[in-house]
């Protein structure tokens, strides 16, 4: 039972950041109607900025903050160089220059950086917190669920009470429309990008501490869980994506705890399997996603 | 009073290669309305899209209270005082009514004045009081009719562009419709340009009908005239 | 539905093949003659050629099988895939196992190979049924999302079941040298280069009458309007599960090739990357051109190549040296990747084709 209870709680510190991640994909596709597939990759250029400033500065706080920061820089200027002189007729093209994104941005990591783990720093202990001799949360998994409750707030915040918010709801539901009433359709993309892009780094700064450290590739298994959790919630739906994240969070952690950390990769592609044949419009889509 | 609010001078547009305006004249005097009637594929709708800058013109000049309208991005002509309530109305089916019609005047600094506008939306149209957290796709079109022009008159436009706003809607609607504009135009000052297939709605409250035709103005006259000169109705409405 | 489709009646496609002129001899006929011509040509350079050349040539044999399975299955018949890579790491596995398993029986003759071959393929089609009856039933970014999870997850499964697959280790591949009747200083690349060649070569006409076929049309109905190809009487969904198999079944001939010439196989060589390759490979060269294809395996040959004699241009420390030659390739593929997508979707092949019409509109052919 305690194991169990361990188990649970963990599950949900790490459905925080696929929440936090998955919510990032959400933003772009109901944005763009794109699925950033270049996300995992911009998150992890974020965190090796995090790297070096924190490793300039001594300061881990100071990293932080920079990751947020080349977050929302470059989600908006991806925006702005690259998928807005995309053709998007095609649904095929913007797939694949997000692919060429990945491959670029990866190679330069790799360039500056070099092909090997580094170390990422956690500003709390991961030692798990004893309440009456049983193991529950470390103070990392507090700091975790902390940051992603202030980003899902701040993010309903911006959407409902804002007038930019409402502008960018607006952008995406409606373009020419939103045109016609003043509304600055393509800053409003960009926005958006750039919004997505710092909630991922942020997603990449809490789960990168978690894992074996920075690395160019240290986010695809990460993006692949994310994606499944967004399908989960419908794509189309930012609490859908939270839920999605949080369920497949607690899954991993059973299947890890009970039967195998080296199991998870076969456990995201099997789930991912199943939602995709059994519900593809995920759970809580609000509109039907996927017909012809 | 005086002078026009609107003119059109040669003007020319298409979809691509495909031409579909030529050489189109046209003058809208200030605080008139103006009937564009024709049939389907006269080329209308494409003219309002021309006049909101969603689409390029080949060629020809568009000024509005003399100043050349070209160039100026779509998302800027409200702040010129134009406000298009396009094809189909608009509303935006996702968001509620208090967020479409405050769309509408997100765009201007005065804020107080801005709320004022919300509320005078409100008397104006009171059933969409009683709906303000109903979203856009619960509404009737009757109630979507109201919301979008609520939504272009919270602007304070100077120039109203409407496409086609008898589309889909009951008699009864219609002549509501029209005679809210008639009274806007006669309190306000508005002016009014809109698109209609219902030939006898729009020229019951236009000042003036234009008659396009395969892309050309074929006629522009006082609409008291193309109402009640018999022969010149059935010469260019068929009627 | 599928009644109609086969009622087409044959004579009626070969009559339209024919309407074009000076091409009246059989499809199948004209591409073994091409095929045999190529073989000609790969035979005499594989003398004039050193045995590096040989190795790399032999290497572009093998991706080609991969680009062009995907090029059937994304460019003509419009399904995304970003899972190549790990079908490639199927087929290699299989083969490995197979050849291993081979080996431990004493069966080390070098027909054997040829039965590794065939169940490498298998295995692929196996995998590439599965993944393709799900991938039909996706469209777009949720079809590129799953055989993105396939891209990532397959590989790690060496690790995971490592008392198979002996993790990041990975298998040896025991070969049989050339048959000693080439003589015994016959170059070991040379026989590699050969036998990657044949099988691609047989692997390539049969894609070529695929694609001329019955079932290469209604692959381009079904990419071009599904709905209107539902309509003419084509099954959608056993049509895209038809072209998936097909590309697998290639894409595993080809990672099987490449665990023949590298004689091991280790996840390392097919990760997302690889995969990625394969996709850019294909859009550079030209999407739903056979020809593409073939630009596109020379590339991913050739571009590593001259960055590595680019970075020896460079005094640069052996650690930067390593990490730029490493990385540069994909920094090229990558952006080349991007500015292909927004400034030629095409690709070469297309630019090509499009130079070719531009010439022959400015010199027309028989004019006095």
């Amino acid at each position: 039972m305690d194991r169990f209870l361990f188990l649970t709680l963990d599950g949900l510190s790490r459905g925080a950041v696929y929440a936090a991640f998955a919510l990032a994909l959400v933003l772009i596709w109901r944005a763009g109607r794109i699925v950033n597939f270049a996300q995992g990759a911009m998150a992890v250029a974020a965190a090796y900025v995090a790297y070096s400033v924190t490793a300039a500065t001594g300061s881990y706080w100071l990293g932080f903050g920079a990751a947020l920061l080349a977050g929302l820089l470059l989600g908006a200027v991806v925006d702005l160089a690259v998928m807005r002189l995309v053709d998007h007729r095609s649904p095929l093209n913007p797939v694949i220059v997000a692919l060429g994104l990945v491959l670029l941005i990866q190679a330069v990591l790799g360039m500056v950086y070099g092909n090997e783990y580094l170390p990422a720093q956690a500003p709390f202990s991961r030692t798990a917190m004893t309440v009456g001799g049983t193991a529950v949360l470390s103070p990392y998994d507090l700091f975790v669920f902390a940051t992603v409750g202030v980003v899902v707030a701040a993010l309903v915040w911006i959407f409902t009470r804002t007038a930019i918010g409402l502008r960018m709801r607006a952008a995406a539901f409606a373009p020419e429309v939103s045109r016609l009433l003043g509304v600055n359709v393509g800053g409003m993309l960009t926005l958006g990008w750039a919004l997505a892009s710092g909630v991922g780094a942020l997603a990449g700064m809490l789960v990168i501490p978690t894992e074996l450290g920075v690395h160019p590739h240290a986010m695809d298994l990460v993006f692949v869980t994310a994606f499944t959790a967004a399908v989960i919630g419908g794509l189309d739906s930012p609490p859908g994506a939270v839920v999605g994240g949080l369920g497949v969070g607690l899954l991993l952690s059973y299947v890890s705890g009970y039967a195998g950390g080296d199991l998870i990769p076969l456990a995201v592609l099997a789930l991912l399997l199943t939602v995709l044949l059994l519900r593809p419009g995920g759970l809580f889509a609000a509109v039907t996603a996927r017909r012809v | 009073m005086s002078g026009d609010l609107l003119t059109v001078e040669t003007l020319a547009a298409g979809y691509g290669p495909v031409p579909v305006l030529h050489d189109v004249d046209l003058r809208v005097p200030t605080g008139t309305i103006a009937a564009v009637i024709g049939a389907n594929g006269a080329g209308k709708t494409t003219l309002l899209r021309t006049l909101s800058g969603m689409l390029r013109p080949t060629s020809g000049r568009i000024l509005l209270d003399g100043r050349d309208l070209r160039g100026t991005p779509v998302e800027q002509l409200v702040r010129r005082g134009v406000a298009h309530v396009p094809e189909g109305r608009g509303v935006i089916g996702e968001l509620t009514v208090e967020e479409n019609l405050r769309l509408g005047a997100l765009w201007r600094r005065d804020r107080a004045d801005a709320a004022r506008a919300l509320d005078e939306i409100y008397e104006l149209f009171a059933p969409l009081a009683t709906r303000r957290r109903h979203l856009g796709h619960q509404l009737s079109g009757g109630e979507r009719q109201m919301l979008a022009l609520g939504r272009a008159l919270v602007g304070r436009p100077r120039l109203l562009l409407l496409d086609e706003p008898s589309l889909g809607l009951a008699p009864r609607v219609v002549a509501q419709t029209m005679a809210l504009l008639r009274r806007l135009r006669d309190d306000t000052g508005l002016t009014v340009l809109l698109v209609e297939q219902n030939v006898r709605s729009a020229l019951a409250v236009a000042d003036q009908g234009i008659v396009m035709s395969l892309g050309r103005v074929v006629l522009a006259a006082p609409a008291a005239r193309l109402r009640d000169d018999a022969d010149l109705r059935h010469a260019y409405l068929g009627f | 539905m599928s009644a109609t489709r086969a009622s087409a009646p044959p004579a009626r496609a070969a009559a339209v093949e024919s309407t074009r002129p000076g091409w009246t001899v059989p499809t199948l006929l004209r591409h073994l003659v091409v095929a045999a011509g190529v073989a000609l040509l790969v035979l005499a350079a594989s003398y004039q050629l050193d045995s590096f050349r040989n190795f790399q040539l032999a290497t572009v044999a093998a991706y080609l099988c991969a680009t062009a399975g995907l090029t059937v299955l994304t460019g003509l018949c419009g399904q995304l895939s970003l899972g190549h890579g790990a079908l490639m790491a199927t087929g290699a596995y299989a083969l490995a196992l197979t050849q291993n398993a081979f080996a431990d029986r004493g069966l080390t003759a070098g027909g054997w190979l040829i039965v590794s071959l065939m169940v490498a393929v298998l295995a692929t089609v196996v995998v590439g049924a599965v993944v393709g009856v799900a991938a039909a039933r996706l469209r777009g970014p949720y079809l590129a999302g799953l055989t993105l999870a396939v891209a990532v997850v397959v590989p790690a499964l060496t690790v995971t079941f490592d008392g198979v697959f002996n993790g990041e280790q990975g298998l040896g591949v025991p070969m049989a040298p050339a048959p000693e009747r080439l003589g015994v200083y016959f170059p070991h690349e040379r026989w590699q280069l050969w036998i990657a060649a044949a099988a691609t070569l047989l692997c390539l006409v049969l894609l070529a009458n695929l694609v001329r076929s019955r079932y290469g049309r209604s692959f381009r109905a079904v990419r071009d309007d599904e709905v209107a190809a539902r309509l003419a009487g084509i099954h959608v969904a056993r049509t895209q599960v038809i072209a998936f198999v097909v590309s697998a079944a290639s894409a595993g001939l080809g990672g099987a090739l490449l665990a023949v010439l590298a004689q091991s196989v280790s996840p390392g060589a097919f990760g997302l990357t690889l995969s990625l390759f394969l996709l850019m490979a294909v859009v550079i060269g030209g999407l739903g051109r056979l020809a593409g294809a073939v630009w596109g395996a020379f590339l991913l040959v050739v571009l590593p190549d001259l960055t590595h004699s680019l970075t020896n241009l460079f005094t640069l420390s052996p650690a930067a040296a390593q990490r730029l030659e490493g990385n540069l390739p994909l920094a090229i593929f990558g952006s080349t990747l991007i500015v292909v997508m927004i400034a030629a979707p095409g690709g070469v092949q297309g630019l090509l084709s499009r130079l070719a019409r531009a010439l022959r509109a400015r010199w027309p052919v028989g004019r006095s």
